[in-house]
């Protein structure tokens, strides 16, 4: 059997979603069983310019340097996937799109010559196409078995198209919303942490993105109805995934009321 | 005055948990997790939610304490009797690969022991029946459901403390429970009246330390009920809605309510009577093996009526006009009524506090459609 | 315990290519007991399951008279549709069913028949068309009517061509977009309707394809005199489970599923005007 070669590529980011490989546990030797790693630095292997099936691309793109060396990538991927917030809404490096960018470095750096940055921080589909988008801050390694066993079995790796809403009730926590008054994310985001921070009593902070048709303004007029003021609607709209729609229109729209 | 009622002392209550227990069965019944009444495995009537009180209205959900030394004071909570028998996920079968590529299908048996729930409301009871017909009452049998109704005994509770949510007084479904348990209790302030409602429930009263009811502890209980019903100011306009909102689909309100909307499908998980679920695959990363499951469902959710590039209710107005016809109305004619119990859920935990009630007195014309 | 949701394990026996992404498999039971007992209605289908990824309702085309062998044409619509396109003869794939209520073909003996697909390979009629065409003599005038978007979707020109050749029998095509090879009319397939022979109270007019032509169909159908209890329409839902518990294929009382696919103008038509059901 041919190993499909992969290659792991970080970008402006924590590292976070990398780790999703690292933490697999037993799950690692299997996947190292069944493809070659071709490049994956905070793991070891280093061929950054290596030709592979899949590429994994953490972080986004905010340097010069950046938006060479993604052409570079995609140029010898045949599949590339974004991984995590960063790489596929812009991430919370994000947030520098709302304000003035060089401003910000004069103000924070005592040699602010020395730093090499865009103005924006932007995911990678607004670069070079992107295959898919796996959401998350940070991803989880379940999203990377389940990704990779699709591809091996030569299938389209299946959307999550649920709501955390629905995960929430599956197991059986109580909405925070209801019962506390918390303010939570839950109904416009993505499913895929498996409910974590309601199953601790917190309310979701849409780690995983906009949901599909997700209801924005309806959940902004709750927040506001439960104590939240516009800054701190918007806020929570403008977060993880501050670029991506429609968490961004609303989160603007009650910034600037 | 009746013959076949009893009486159970407060101070007798534990016998009851204790003699299921010495019967073998797990038991499961209503206590407090996270500002809520959930039920969960009981092995004490220690747990019980003693002296606890719902404040419940459209999107909130509120416990208080009181000294009072009652153990069903409160109406219920967001979950009761549905994950028990209908579980939110499980693995139905397996499939293997040999090395030479031959599959083999097995059935994941789900582990059941006989389980006694205490504290089951009327209401429950009635979406109880109604998930009986829709996964055992068919042509094709639901075995993983089955297995577990099987092992099922249930301990009602009449509700003599309906909270602002609850309508089952106008659906026919409560206060007062009339079938489906082995038990049912009504708490009065010293004790609880038992009566039992099959053969099962009646060898198990024997058990117990109870003597005859007295006409006034009968008189007690029957005020209360009477009480509780007369306190719920929720109705559905009607017991049969189909005609009403099929020929209302069209109807501007459809939209005004989307706009409230989240989509979140909140409504349909605490729906004691939705069913739907949705099948997936989870493969083991070698590829030889993989676990075919089911998880709940929501005809909220944007893959619910996707087929092969289309999605049959794109918006919310749509998916929200699929609930509330099929649950009011479809219902009738494949399950003989409608699908609402009255339970008040639906209103309660909407994070935004749609009223299923007002909603449908709405577009069924009988509310003010300027609102 | 007895399972309904388990699948049984099929062998693809043969595997055709039909068009690029359309593709037939013909699949037998490994297990010569299960072989044995599997019977089928033209008309319903069965929740093929390729392993690891997933199950996908797809209808049988087969004859039911045609033991052991159950022939499934398939669209390469879908991610489990795509993985299944992969597989080739002698591979293993999981088959529960049949399912669904099937075509009335008793209902149709002694009458004409008219058969109406849009779309891409309508693989639901197919039954109805080989099931009249080995028992010619039990039915009347049948008609055979396809409409394609463009020239090049045309798939089985060879079976067609057979169909026409049959006694008592006409087949007529549309394109809306033709191309210089296409011999058939250009233009809607309304336009042909014209052509149709048969009683409009004697006859049985089965149809499939996207919702927006069936509509069309039934509209003129009724215009000419046909009885809707004579309409029959082949729906399509989301279907996870096939056996009406998963809820994905409501529509408004009726599980298309279970109750269906296939239905009588008169048992639908009070949602089938009306978008989101």
């Amino acid at each position: 059997m041919i190993k499909p070669k992969i290659a792991v590529h970080k970008f402006s980011s924590c590292d976070g979603c990398q780790l999703a490989f690292l933490n697999m546990g037993e799950s690692l030797l299997a996947l190292a069983d069944r493809v070659e790693i071709m490049h994956f630095a905070e793991a070891g292997p280093v061929d950054e310019n290596a030709s592979v099936d899949i590429a994994f691309v953490e972080g986004s793109i905010a340097t010069q340097h950046d938006l060479e060396r993604i052409q570079k990538i995609r140029a010898n991927s045949a599949y590339l996937i974004s991984m995590g917030a960063c790489a596929t809404a812009g991430g919370i490096q994000a947030l520098r799109n709302m304000a003035d960018t060089q401003q910000w470095i004069a103000g924070v750096y005592a040699q602010p010559e020395y730093i090499d940055t865009l103005d924006n921080s932007e995911p990678i589909s607004d670069h070079v196409k992107v295959d898919l988008a796996l959401w998350g801050c940070p991803i989880n390694s379940q999203q990377i078995i389940t990704t990779v066993r699709d591809l091996l079995f030569r299938v389209t790796p299946k959307p999550e198209r649920d709501k955390l809403c629905l995960e929430c009730k599956r197991q059986q926590q109580v909405c925070v919303m209801v019962s506390r008054g918390e303010s939570c994310m839950g109904a416009v985001t993505q499913n895929g942490c498996g409910a974590l921070c309601p199953s601790v009593g917190r309310g979701c902070y849409a780690c995983f993105g906009p949901a599909e048709d997700a209801n924005c303004p309806a959940l902004a007029n709750r927040l506001e109805g439960l104590g939240l003021v516009d800054r701190e609607i918007a806020q929570k709209f403008l977060f993880i995934n501050s670029a991506a729609e429609p968490f961004q229109s609303t989160g603007n729209k009650r910034k600037q009321s | 005055m009746r013959e076949d009622l009893s009486f159970l002392a407060r101070d007798n209550f534990p016998t009851l948990l204790t003699t299921l227990q010495e019967a073998g069965y797990h038991t499961v019944g209503p206590q407090l997790r996270d500002g809520a009444i959930v039920f969960d495995t009981l092995n004490s009537v220690d747990q019980l939610p003693k002296g606890i009180h719902d404040q419940q209205a459209p999107g909130s959900y509120r416990l208080e304490k009181s000294d009072s030394p009652r153990l069903f004071a409160w109406a219920n909570g967001p979950q009761a009797i549905k994950p028990y028998l209908f579980t939110p996920r499980e693995v139905l079968w397996r499939s293997q690969r040999s090395k030479t590529g031959e599959l083999n299908f097995s059935t994941v048996e789900p582990e059941v022991k006989p389980t006694a729930i205490i504290g089951v409301r009327p209401c429950d009871i009635a979406a109880l029946y109604l998930q009986d017909k829709h996964f055992l009452q068919q042509e094709k049998v639901d075995p993983y459901y089955k297995k577990r109704r099987e092992q099922l005994l249930l301990i009602a509770v009449n509700c003599t403390h309906p909270t602002n949510t609850c309508f089952c007084a106008s659906t026919g479904d409560g206060p007062q429970a009339h079938y489906g348990f082995d038990i049912v209790l009504t708490e009065l302030d010293d004790g609880f009246l038992l009566e039992a409602h099959n053969q099962r429930g009646g060898a198990l009263l024997e058990k117990l330390p109870v003597q005859p009811a007295t006409e006034a502890q009968q008189q007690h209980a029957e005020h209360a009920l009477t009480h509780a019903a007369e306190q719920q100011t929720r109705q559905l306009p009607g017991q049969n809605l189909n005609d009403a909102l099929f020929k209302n689909l069209q109807h501007p309100q459809w939209q005004k309510i989307a706009d409230r909307c989240l989509g979140c499908g909140n409504c349909t998980a605490v729906c004691p009577t939705c069913f739907c679920h949705s099948e997936g695959e989870l493969a083991a990363l070698d590829g030889q093996s993989s676990e075919h499951h089911r998880e709940w469902d929501s005809c909220f959710s944007p893959g619910h009526s996707y087929i092969h590039g289309i999605t049959i209710r794109p918006d919310t107005r749509t998916k929200y006009r699929q609930w509330m016809t099929h649950k009011l109305g479809g219902w009738h004619a494949q399950y003989g009524r409608s699908g609402c119990v009255g339970c008040g859920r639906c209103i309660s935990w909407c994070p935004v506090g749609i009223d299923l009630t007002a909603e449908a007195a709405i577009i069924c014309g009988e509310g003010d459609k300027d609102e | 315990m007895s399972n309904p949701y388990l699948p049984l394990e099929a062998e693809i026996i043969e595997r055709i290519q039909e068009s690029p992404g359309l593709f037939t498999l013909r699949l037998r039971l490994t297990d010569p007991t299960q072989q044995a007992a599997y019977t089928f209605k033209p008309g319903q289908f069965n929740m093929l399951y390729l392993h690891g990824v997933g199950e996908v309702a797809i209808s049988i085309v087969s004859d039911p008279q045609d033991e052991q062998i159950i022939d499934h044409t398939i669209r390469a619509v879908g991610r489990v549709t795509h993985g299944i396109e992969q597989l080739n003869r002698g591979d293993r794939i999981g088959l529960r069913g049949p399912y669904g209520n099937g075509w009335p073909m008793a209902r149709a003996e002694q009458k004409d028949v008219v058969v109406i697909t849009g779309g891409l390979g309508c693989a639901p009629v197919v039954s109805v068309i080989e099931y009249v065409a080995r028992r010619r003599e039990r039915f009347g005038h049948l008609n055979i009517v396809q409409g394609v978007k463009h020239a090049s979707d045309f798939i089985w020109r060879e079976r067609y061509d057979n169909w026409r050749r049959m006694a008592d029998t006409q087949v007529l095509l549309a394109a809306d977009a033709g191309d210089p090879i296409w011999p058939w009319h250009i233009g809607r397939v309304t336009d042909l309707f014209e052509q149709l022979r048969f009683n409009p109270e004697q006859v049985m007019v089965v149809m499939c394809g996207p919702e927006g032509m069936m509509k069309v169909v039934v509209k003129n159908m009724l215009a000419r005199g046909v009885n809707e209890e004579d309409l029959y329409l082949s729906m399509e839902r989301n279907m996870h489970c096939g056996i009406g518990h998963c809820g994905h294929c409501q529509y408004g009382d009726k599980f298309i599923c279970r109750d269906g696919p296939i239905f009588t103008y008169t048992q639908i038509k009070s949602l089938f005007k009306v978008k989101g059901f």
